[in-house]
């Protein structure tokens, strides 16, 4: 029978695919959050002056701040004195210099989530900097990105070799006191990556990061820098998959995103951080902060595909400074089980005739909560500014919820904001019509969460996009038989 | 073909069939007439599998396997292909993309080779035309804002591609212009071979005129009352059925 209550226990039966623990050795440092521990980490990338003192800096302010409660989630108080702030796998200590060096285990690792770190990359044309718990491990493709004159490298790494850069945009888009996470993992980041785009350079081929988090009971904080000057070119994509712990871990990221005039970033982010089990045990708190400014002409766009984590809480955004500067936000969170996802986005138009484009697809299963939460703000200088959102709930199953919480503040008359909003489900009657021509149910639900998502996924790039669609029907079905 | 012998359903609680016998053999077309609620849709539903739709008593074998305790999909695959009286609408799920994942399952089941992307938009394409549907109708989504006709000929379009050995048309005339009407019945018609059955649900002794029926049953109350030739058609419209209640009420 083909009923919506089998195919809640198709999703009740999901596995997850890259929850494997790789025994790496490794270097983790104890638990517990101290001057110390932050003073450590800086010591530990053997970083100047300046960089210690801006994280001391920022910790002694996250002293100061509190858990935000504003979102549409629940969790138990996280006690940071029990989380480790660093993990590197021990055959880092010296650090690769090339991709022949990298523990093969770790590209074991990899290879087993699917991720194609040499030669499938390589025909792709993709960069990979991948980030294993806390450290970058390999960073592929850098010559031919040299002569292009584009740097992309481990941020730690970034901090000695173009500390001008590092210094005159970190922090710039997301201060320090933003918020509680993002004061946090000013604090205690230990890696991530740097991108800088030369005036008038369009990136000759995808940027890729793979970040995954190995060790128990460690924290990843990674950071991201993208900094686009005048006329130039970037799209990057990052992938995230963590194993299978019954404890919570936390990730708090924060990434950065500077297109200067006329310049292009297109962000895109494929999120299976492990959700936790059947009954809500385990999985990652996933509190990021992700914003970019855009000046003049400029054009940024965020795609995020998210399936994973047990807590969401994110909201990348866009600050349109610059006239005609435009930002695109197009989002699938996909929510089981007892995953709850707070995530969407913010525009604050401060430009004239700036544009922005918000489309949200939120997808409910089990007894997930999946909310959007979504800010538009016309500044009194938006002159002729323009929002479109969409935002369209499916949920699966009558034990799941969605909600939508758009936030609307238009402070210059000639701005024009336009909102739509569905709801939708999957009907016993469309399941039925699919079974009758021959279609299995998995497949049918597939279909339809797959259609219900294709003005997203169209925006990713075109081997992600394929990706996108099969972690999606591997986050909804479970295995067959 | 099919072999339905005292079959006996119910729809939440309700007995809607109540012990139903029909026998069809390969190559014939039956058609199905009867009043309003009197279990002509449930009928097909029951045979397809509907979730919700109980069988309490009585068999249907098709080709000799007892096709009850199978699941809705492995029907189709065994060759039961329901054109539906109110086709549902899938938004976002192209007519091409569901009609592909139909034929490879259904093909697959039967040992037929896959059909590659270039054969299979060729063939779908015929198929529009066979019903005349534009072929952009392949790229919308399935039954999305299509006109009542255009479902039913998108039903027929369908069942093209799928080449069934036995299709029950529930009221696939229902909301359809004359032209389509004659398209539908052309579209049967040339479906017709000695190893593929129809069963044919409808008010309409004008859609008999174009698909002339083996036999005619008339449904009423879970039951079949009354069987004919394809006369008892022009009978029912003369005399309606209240006569035949009586009859069997008499019986
Ligand atoms: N899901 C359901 N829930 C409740 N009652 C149902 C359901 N499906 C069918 N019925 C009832 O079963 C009876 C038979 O319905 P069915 O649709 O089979 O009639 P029909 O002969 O096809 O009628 P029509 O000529 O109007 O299409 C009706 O009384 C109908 O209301
Ligand atoms: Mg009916």
């Amino acid at each position: 029978m083909a009923t919506n209550a089998e195919i809640e226990q198709q999703i009740a039966g999901n596995e997850y695919k890259a929850g494997f623990i790789s025994d790496i050795e490794s270097e983790t440092l104890a638990a517990g959050l101290t001057e110390d521990t932050v003073r450590f980490i800086s010591a530990k990338k053997g970083e100047p002056e300046w960089m210690t003192e801006w994280r001391l800096k920022a910790f002694r302010q996250w002293l100061e701040m509190e858990t935000p409660e504003w979102a549409h989630v629940n969790f138990p108080k996280i006690d940071y004195q029990e989380i480790s702030y660093y993990s590197a796998p021990k055959s880092m200590e010296d650090g690769p210099q090339s991709l022949d060096e990298v523990d093969p285990e770790l590209l074991a690792v990899y290879d087993k989530l699917g991720i194609p770190l040499h030669e499938q990359m390589a025909l792709a044309g993709i960069a990979v900097d991948a980030v294993f718990d806390s450290v970058s491990v390999a960073t592929t493709f850098r010559d031919k990105l040299e002569e292009a004159g584009v740097i992309f490298m481990p941020i730690s790494e970034a901090v000695h070799k173009h500390p001008e850069l590092i210094k005159k945009y970190i922090g710039s888009v997301v201060p320090v006191r933003d918020n509680y996470f993002a004061a946090l993992n000013c604090a205690v980041f230990s890696d991530g990556s740097f991108v800088y785009i030369p005036k008038g350079v369009r990136c000759p081929m995808e940027l890729s990061t793979y970040f995954r988090i190995n060790e128990a009971k460690t924290g990843q904080f990674e950071r991201t820098l993208i900094i686009a000057d005048e006329g130039s070119h970037v799209s990057y994509l990052e992938g995230c998959t963590a194993p299978m712990r019954d404890e919570n871990q936390l990730h708090a990221a924060v990434v950065e995103l500077v297109a200067l005039d006329d310049a292009e970033i297109k962000y895109s982010t494929v999120q299976n951080w492990y959700p936790g089990d059947k009954e809500g045990k385990g999985g990652i708190y996933n509190f990021v902060t992700k914003r970019a400014i855009a000046h003049t002409n400029a054009k940024v766009s965020w795609t995020q595909v998210e399936t994973g984590s047990a807590v969401t809480w994110k909201y990348p955004s866009c600050i349109l400074k610059g006239d005609n500067s435009i930002g695109e936000f197009y989002s699938v969170a996909l929510t089981n089980n007892f995953q709850q996802a707070d995530t969407g986005t913010k525009m604050i138009h401060l430009g004239k005739n700036t544009k922005s484009t918000i489309i949200s697809k939120g997808i409910s299963a089990g007894k997930s909560s999946n909310a959007y939460r979504g800010l538009v703000r016309m500044n009194p200088g938006a002159e002729g500014a323009r929002n479109y959102t969409q935002c369209d709930s499916l949920l699966l199953g009558d034990k799941c919820a969605a909600h939508t919480f758009p936030y609307i503040e238009s402070k210059h008359p000639t701005a024009v904001i336009e909102h739509e909003a569905t709801t939708s489900t999957v009907s016993d009657d469309q399941l039925f019509l699919c079974q009758q021509r021959g279609i299995d149910t998995e497949k049918a639900v597939s279909m339809i969460v797959n259609g219900f998502c294709k003005e997203v996924f169209k925006e990713l790039p075109m081997e992600f996009a394929v990706e996108a669609g099969k972690l999606l029907e591997i986050s909804l079905e479970g295995s067959v038989g | 073909m099919i072999e339905i012998k005292n079959l006996q359903a119910k729809v939440e609680d309700k007995d809607i069939l109540k012990g139903l016998n029909l026998n069809i053999g390969p190559g014939e077309v039956h058609a199905i007439m009867g009043p309003n609620g009197a279990g002509k849709s449930t009928l097909g539903n029951v045979l397809a599998g509907r979730p919700n739709y109980e069988v309490t008593g009585g068999s249907a074998t098709l080709n000799g396997k007892n096709i009850l305790d199978l699941d809705p999909e492995e029907r189709a695959r065994e060759g039961l292909f329901l054109a539906f009286q109110y086709p549902v609408e899938i938004p976002g799920v192209s007519n091409l993309e569901f009609l592909k994942a139909s034929v490879d399952s259904v093909r697959e089941q039967q040992g037929k080779k896959a059909l590659d992307s270039v054969q299979f938009l060729k063939l779908a394409r015929e198929k529009c035309k066979a019903v005349n549907l534009d072929a952009s109708f392949l790229k919308r989504g399935v039954n999305e804002g299509f006109s009542g006709g255009e479902k039913k000929r998108n039903e027929l379009m369908q069942m093209m591609m799928l080449e069934p050995t036995l299709c029950i048309l529930d009221e696939t005339d229902s909301g359809l212009d004359i032209d389509a009407l004659q398209v539908v019945a052309e579209g049967v018609n040339a479906m017709r071979d000695e190893n593929r059955s129809f069963i044919v649900v409808t008010h309409y002794q004008r859609l008999l005129d174009y698909i002339v029926p083996d036999f005619v049953h008339v449904l009423a109350n879970g039951k079949i009352v009354k069987s004919g030739g394809k006369e008892l058609a022009l009978e029912l419209e003369e005399k309606g059925y209240g006569w035949l209640e009586n009859e069997n009420g008499a019986a």
